[in-house]
């Protein structure tokens, strides 16, 4: 019933040409990269789209590269009612990591964003109420990236390190 | 002749006119010992499973979890204590009654567990924020084990004494929460 995953990437490269970077059909788990400031758009499309119509962003995570000096961010898109789905990877530079929200497409990425901007310090512009979500409001620095050194003491709780 | 006449020793005067009494009290309290419901990981499954049928922590008199910290006596630390979590752990231990105990179950409550290393939101140990008096080591404990802290922490009670304060009195104040 679902389309082929060289299908959906066909698709995208056709509609969006050159905002599509790559395209790495051939991997174990197939994904593309795009662009990240056409991200919004491609995101309205994807869900809107009759072929396509991924109606649920199941996951969103990010990876901190810094010999690549970015922090890529990993979207996975889940179609219930055609049964396919579609990794899209956004690399966003390490210094300065902003994205469009695409929390107006998947309501569910208000909580996603969040974790991400919690964990990674991507901003997310146009999001509600980015805020920290698993760490404490005062929390300082951003855990998920590979140079983060852990506080030694928090509200003065000793982080015994052994 | 009148007990001030005799102007006993205060170590007398309890052993000999309230040891009875002590020894009542610390029976009945022993023996209904109410835990405050709380789990905070996976340790607190095993926690319940202490509770169900097949480990049955009523054959014991503990089987009343109580919702709310003003009518529990016993707080089962189960699960992973996180730094956003230690200020409300910590405000429940406060609001419970006298005399308190605390079990500290699991590796993760003792030192951190698997989170010691590089666990930054993981309190590298429960007894940074409050007294700890029975440890049960295991990632998670067997229900058995948690069942045997109850059983040293039924003795502790037993040592209880309604004159002598300073068991409740000397225990070591580590941490003073703020507001979140
Ligand atoms: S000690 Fe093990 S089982 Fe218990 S909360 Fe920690 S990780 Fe979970």
């Amino acid at each position: 019933m679902g389309l082929e995953r060289s299908e959906i990437h066909g698709i995208l490269k056709e509609k969006f040409g050159d905002a599509v970077l790559e395209d790495h059909v051939e991997a174990a788990e197939p994904f593309v990269v795009i662009r990240p400031d056409a991200w919004e758009e491609i995101a309205f499309f994807c869900r809107d789209d009759q072929r396509l119509r991924f109606d649920l962003l199941s996951c969103l995570t990010g990876v901190d590269y810094p010999d690549r000096k970015v922090i890529e961010l990993i979207y996975c898109l889940d179609s219930t009612p055609n049964r396919h789905w579609l990794v899209v990877k956004a690399a966003l530079p390490r210094d300065n990591p902003r994205i469009a929200s695409v929390e107006s497409v998947w309501k569910t990425m208000d909580w996603h964003e969040r974790e991400t901007f919690d964990l990674l310090g991507v901003t997310f512009e146009g999001h509600h109420n980015l805020t920290r979500i698993l760490c404490a409001e005062d929390w300082v620095g951003y855990p998920l990236r590979r140079d983060y050194v852990m506080p030694e003491t928090y509200r003065g709780i000793k982080n015994v390190i052994y | 002749m009148t007990l001030e006449n005799l102007n006993p020793d205060p170590l007398i005067k309890d052993v000999v006119f309230l040891q009875t009494v002590d020894d009542l009290v610390n029976l009945t309290r022993a023996n209904s010992v109410w835990p405050l419901t709380f789990g905070l990981a996976c340790c607190a499954i095993e926690m319940m499973a202490v509770g169900a049928s097949k480990y049955d922590i009523a054959r014991f008199g503990s089987e009343a979890f109580r919702a709310t910290p003003r009518q529990a006596d016993l707080m089962i630390v189960a699960g992973t204590v996180t730094h956003k979590m230690a200020p409300r752990v910590k405000r429940l231990y406060d609001q419970m009654p006298e005399p308190k105990y605390v079990i500290a179950m699991g590796g993760c409550v003792i030192r951190g567990g698997p989170y010691v290393k590089y666990g930054y939101h993981v309190v590298k140990g429960v007894d940074l924020i409050l007294p700890v008096d029975v440890y049960v080591p295991g990632c998670p404990p067997r229900p058995e084990a948690l069942l045997e802290a109850l059983f040293k922490v039924q003795k502790l009670m037993k040592r209880e004494k309604i004159l002598d304060r300073t068991r409740r009195t000397t225990k070591p104040e580590v941490y003073v929460p703020q507001a979140v």
